[in-house]
């Protein structure tokens, strides 16, 4: 048995300090770790619904497979364009202004 | 309070006390391995909803390859090992990003809570063998489309990365 306000609690805290992570970083690499916050956040809730058996289809358990390898195919894809990034303008800051990019 | 609210607790402390860190600290190292911390903790606590196979792979791709190629990123973007001051976030953006953060989890608690109800739920069982038996049968076809997804990603990300290099040949840069 179990209280189900603690995934709930757990994942809306989750997703609001990956906004907060998102927000105030301005290292491009270092945005990526909000980003992650906020997927873990969701994962949390998916497997909520599950354990609190209301979903079909096993999809508590599915879907959040399905969300771990899109944010792996989503972090490989952004940490090539920071690294392309990098390279153009020497820099990862994300405030930079990128007026006489190569 | 039964058991299993304190065992869901505890990880979730681990994961939320991670998450802070990771988002607040000035060592761009120490970022990336709390967010080891956190994912960890919220591993413990997929563990304890009962679902084993997602925590497990939770630890195997985030916490295996996500981070390490955060870490590498990191080295290769030449961040350096002390605290970064280059990147310091300003007061005004320090105050606008906690205030954002604290609205986005006041809305997400408003819509969530009342759907938790007062009396605990009984923990679904599901195991492993259920959950292959659903992936290979009714998610047959988007578990297949992933595989493509995580080739165009890995494609994706090689004709990326050859943006801007010399073309084999002529030694122009292109661009």
């Amino acid at each position: 048995m179990i209280h189900l306000a603690g995934p709930y609690v757990l994942a809306s805290l989750l997703v609001g300090l990956g906004v907060v992570g998102i927000t105030v970083r301005r290292n491009a690499v270092l945005l990526l770790v909000g980003i992650e916050l906020v997927l873990s956040g969701g994962l949390v809730l998916l497997v909520a619904t599950q354990a609190a058996g209301g979903d079909r289809w096993g999809s508590g358990s599915v879907l959040p497979l399905f969300v771990i390898t899109i944010a792996a195919a989503e972090v490989v894809v952004a940490l090539a364009v920071v690294l392309t990034a990098f390279r153009h303008r020497g820099g990862v800051d994300l405030d930079e202004r990128s007026g006489e990019a190569p | 309070m039964t058991a299993l609210d304190v065992a869901f607790a505890a990880s979730g402390l681990l994961a939320l006390g991670g998450a802070a860190l990771a988002v607040t600290t000035r060592h761009v190292v120490h970022a990336a391995l709390w967010l080891v911390v956190a994912l960890l903790g919220v591993a413990g606590s997929l563990l304890v909803l009962g679902a084993e196979l997602v925590a497990l792979v939770l630890v195997l791709v985030y916490v295996g390859a996500v981070v390490v190629l955060v870490l590498f990123a990191l080295m290769l973007t030449r961040a350096p090992i002390g605290p970064d001051v280059a990147h310091a976030a300003s007061g005004w953006r320090l105050a606008g990003a906690g205030v954002l953060g604290v609205a986005v989890t006041a809305l997400l608690l408003t819509v969530l809570l009342p759907l938790a109800g007062e009396a605990p739920v009984a923990r679904a069982e599901v195991t492993s063998t259920q959950v292959a038996g659903r992936l290979f049968s009714t998610w047959v076809w988007p578990f297949e489309l992933l595989s493509l997804l995580l080739l165009a990603a890995l494609v994706a990300a090689l004709a990326v990365s050859r943006v801007g290099r010399p073309v084999r040949g002529d030694g122009e840069v292109p661009g």
